[in-house]
């Protein structure tokens, strides 16, 4: 892997070399390579074997305030000088921008730190399908409602990216990602469901065991059968964690700094407001070792750092790349390329203390289709969940909407669970919303 | 037209070196006992991208791909393999990878043929040089200044231009050689306006596979223009969308995104073989009202989703998936197809060289009835009339769909009144598709824009359908 690293390293050097030699005044370029085992069980068999291998290599250049990029899946040396030459050619055309360039000199990160992202997994073909198989079985044979599957798929990859730019900034890390994961189909009087579960980790022995993700697939499907619609009403709303992931996601989609210049977003001018109650923190934990989305410099080389973007309900900070920053007069905050391992702080409750604390209400466990407008925050979504009268759940429901405006949304979250969901770079507990529109039959 | 052949092996092939007897000593090696399908998919695509913001050119790109994957079959077994180096020792390694599924050696020699494509549904163009640098870069900059003198609310306009030229060709042990190039271009114009403190967005675009000119066809781009401003227009006056059940009039065109999410993903073949789809088993049966046919149609000239092959060397069909209401087939790759004792019906598609092929849509529509577009929206007392949509998204096991209105009106006594914001639409399919009460005369196709995505791969699609009447569906408003 450290050879790789070299090639690599020597790659994006060659670039830079060669958008200077063509005549740029500043480039960057970045250089990724993977490799990985994708396989899938159906009904104790295996269906697919898939060997994956992808090259990628990205150039972008500037002719003082011009920009031209150009990418390939190809690595030979012939390939780097015609992708170099064709975003040297984008920059002839391209209009001046005050704000395109690379990110300042002084920004760029010069201790880079081992985060310990990279965990190869020795796993044969043999030894992944005997996983999957296991993970399948357990949920196959936890019920007998469970009539069919979809399969249990294991995914172990490897790879290894290094950035570059003029400034002399050069990283390169190598890092792992292994998933397992079961879909099951159930059927009770005629009408079937499916559900699934999944584990992931960037260590193949910290993934939950497959008896354990085919099991929970197994009893989330068998939760569904029997669902039916709710009366349209209002009632307070409880996003489980794995969905309440999705709001975090929106109010960081709305801070974000190409939301804010192109005023395409309900959050537009809300720095120093509130936004949130006065209990919820939120914050991003960047070099946080072994994380999902860990990096101790961003997609411009930027040094990256532990960052509050919610203190006492306040927004104190937008999520911004170096172009966003410029555009709205302000300094990037090491966010070019998203968010990095980012945390709202729990309360007390757990899932089931929320339901309790809820009383009656509607639980989501499942949301559907696009309907944000980021614009206005209305939010408008499918649903399946339950139904929850005294603090407990009484039957699966399904072929519903749930709508409001994010604003409100946000103003009204009453309480975030200890049941945090850990498989995303966006990590929450449940969120319990005081007041929708819920509409069904 | 055996010539696409010949321009796939002169892009591809021979730069590398590697001739048609290569691929035949290849596939010689991925057969064997127990073998039942392998293929070979070389893959050579150029994509350009531009993108106009705050009145300025801000970024052009460029982006090359090229590679091939390898699959070998063995009863529901497939293995996979690819690689973006097109040298004949990584290729072999890349088979020997994919055949490992199967024990035992080789056995069989392989001798492809060229078969011809049936017809031309788009010229084999690359469309990036249709138009010089500075013609697209003056394209764009009218679309951002027809947007803007449509109305002084307009305070952002993004414009963006893609071009894509793909090649590609396939060979398999069945003895198919064949081979396509698509020409595949867009235009999207998206903005934004203002009005007091409320802000609004609207977006339109187009797209075909055809060279750039097409966008300057009747001015075809600034009418996109036009159109992305009269919907942020509507949506600044936009009203509190309804809550709950009520009867739906869908606009023609690109509402067919409902048959796409409706029917359309629970027809495709992998899954009826499987027999996870709420329609599994049910070929002739009624599963929609009388005055429903809906059509899988590959063969449409110049279209967004059209193929003169698929992506297993199959010309593209026009396959009749409901006709009067009732179940008649479902859409088919060559494996699936093979498993379930039918023949392909050329649905075989992937997103590239590095991508499993499966049953996909190509362009799916509802053929038009009878009834005029005004009678459809005058026999609703209370309803909603939707024009426009975002996306969708199925749940094909249980049947739930949902798609997003961005542009919909009241409707009250018979006709259209107020806008109201955007809202999601969420039915169950099978059942859905037996309300529709009335189909418009007026079909049309959408203008094409459409991605579907499906376990993470992403083709070009199109959709359409006449105006027609659900008699009801739950709409996502806030609105009691």
């Amino acid at each position: 892997m450290e050879q790789r690293k070299a090639e690599l390293q020597q790659l994006v050097e060659d670039l830079l070399r060669e958008a200077k030699r063509q005549g740029a005044s500043a480039a960057e370029a970045g250089v990724s390579s993977d490799a990985g085992l994708s396989l899938t069980v159906r009904l104790g068999e295996t269906e697919t074997i898939e060997h994956t291998r992808d090259n990628g290599l990205g150039v972008t250049v500037y002719f003082g305030r011009r920009k031209g990029a150009a990418s390939t899946s190809d690595l030979s040396p012939q390939a780097l000088k015609e992708t170099v030459a064709a975003a040297c050619n984008f920059a002839r055309y391209t209009s001046e921008d005050p704000c395109a360039g690379l990110a300042d000199a002084g920004l760029m990160a010069t201790d880079l730190p081992d985060l310990e992202l990279y965990h190869p997994w020795k796993l044969s073909v043999e030894q992944g399908i005997e996983q999957a198989i296991r993970c399948e079985n357990a949920a196959r044979e936890l019920d007998p409602r469970i009539v069919n599957s979809e399969g249990a798929t294991l995914n172990s990859h490897d790879g290894l990216q290094v950035y570059g730019n003029t400034h002399g900034f050069i990283g390169g890390y190598p890092a792992s990602r292994h998933s397992l994961s079961c879909a099951v189909v159930g059927k009770q009087d005629d009408s079937m469901q499916r559900d699934y579960w999944y584990t992931l980790s960037r260590q193949g022995d910290r993934l939950q065991s497959p008896e354990q993700v085919g099991m929970i697939a197994a009893q989330r499907t068998l939760s569904r059968l029997g669902a039916r619609q709710v009366a349209t009403q209002q009632a307070p709303v409880l996003f489980q964690a794995d969905v309440a992931v999705g709001l975090l996601r929106s109010f960081v989609g709305a801070i974000r700094g190409s939301a804010l210049y192109r005023k395409a977003s309900f959050l537009l001018d809300h720095l120093g407001r509130q936004i949130f109650p006065e209990f919820i923190e939120i914050h991003e934990e960047p070099r946080l070792p072994v994380g999902l989305a860990s990096a101790a410099y961003d997609n411009e080389g930027v040094a990256t750092t532990r960052r509050a973007f919610i203190r006492d309900g306040v927004l104190e900070s937008y999520v911004l790349d170096s172009y966003a920053a410029r555009k709205l007069g302000m300094e990037t905050t090491g966010n070019a390329g998203g968010v990095r391992n980012l945390r709202i702080n729990s309360g007390e409750l757990d899932r089931e203390g929320l339901l309790r604390k809820m009383e009656r209400g509607l639980l989501v466990t499942e949301l559907m289709g696009q309907g944000v407008n980021m614009v206005t925050g209305d939010y408008s979504r499918g649903v399946a969940g339950f139904w929850v009268e005294d603090g407990v759940i009484q039957y699966p429901v399904e072929e519903i909407t749930i709508a409001g405006n994010l604003r409100d949304m946000l103003m009204g979250l009453r309480e975030v669970g200890t049941d945090v969901e850990t498989r995303s770079s966006i990590q929450t507990g449940s969120w319990l919303i005081d007041r929708m529109t819920i509409a069904g039959g | 037209m055996s010539d696409l052949i010949q321009i796939a092996q002169e892009t591809i092939l021979a730069p590398v070196g590697l001739a048609e007897q290569d691929l035949d000593r290849m596939l010689g090696e991925l057969t064997g006992s127990g073998v039942d399908a392998a293929d070979l998919y070389f893959q050579s695509s150029r994509l350009e991208s531009w993108v106009l913001e705050d009145g300025i050119i801000k970024e052009g790109a460029h982006n090359i791909e090229q590679g091939a994957g390898i699959r070998v079959i063995s009863g529901e077994k497939t293995g996979f393999a690819y690689s973006d180096e097109l040298q004949l020792p990584t290729l072999q390694e890349a088979a020997r990878a994919a055949r490992a599924i199967i024990r035992g050696g080789a056995d069989q020699s392989v001798r492809i043929a060229g078969m011809p494509v049936p017809r031309q549904l788009y010229a084999p163009i690359n469309p990036l040089p249709s138009l010089s640098e500075t013609e697209k870069i003056d394209l764009l900059r009218r679309v951002d200044s027809e947007a803007r003198q449509q109305d002084p609310r307009v305070k952002q306009v993004i414009v963006s231009l893609v071009g894509a030229h793909d090649v590609v060709l396939v060979a398999a042990i069945d003895g198919t050689l064949s081979a396509d190039v698509r020409p595949l271009i867009r235009l999207n114009v998206h903005v934004i306006v203002e009005q007091g403190s409320r802000r609004e967005q609207g977006s339109s675009g187009g797209g075909a596979r055809e060279s750039f000119d097409y966008f300057l066809d009747q001015e075809r781009a600034l009418g996109y223009a036009r159109e992305a401003v009269r919907q942020a227009l509507v949506n600044l006056d936009a009203v509190d969308a309804p809550a709950g059940a009520m009867p739906v009039v869908l606009g023609p065109g690109w509402p067919g995104v409902l048959l796409h999410e409706a029917v359309g993903h629970g027809l495709e073949g992998d899954f009826n073989r499987k027999g996870t789809s709420a329609f599994s088993g049910r070929i002739g049966e009624q599963v929609a009202a009388g005055c429903c046919t809906v059509v899988d149609d590959g063969t449409l000239p110049g279209r967004r989703g059209s193929l003169n092959v698929d992506d297993e060397g199959t010309p593209s069909q026009n396959t009749v998936l409901i006709e009067n209401g009732m179940l008649k087939g479902y859409m088919q790759d060559k494996h699936n197809a093979r498993l379930m004792k039918v023949d392909t019906t050329g649905n075989g598609r992937r997103e590239s060289y590095a991508h499993l092929p499966m049953p996909r849509m190509t362009n799916t529509y509802l053929l038009p009835g009878e009834y005029k577009p005004e009678e459809i929206i005058a026999s609703v007392d209370r309803g909603l009339y939707a024009v426009n949509f975002g996306g969708g998204q199925v749940d094909i096991t249980s049947g739930r769909f949902v798609f997003s209105a961005s542009e919909a009106y009241l409707i009250e006594n018979g006709k259209v009144t107020r806008p109201v914001k955007g809202a999601t639409l969420i039915g169950n399919g099978p059942e859905a598709m037996t309300r529709v009460s009335m189909v418009g005369d007026d079909l049309k196709l959408d203008a094409g824009v459409g991605v579907c995505g499906k376990e993470g791969q992403s083709v070009p699609v199109g959709v359409g359908q006449p105006t027609l009447k659900v008699d009801e569906l739950t709409v996502g408003g806030t609105e009691q």
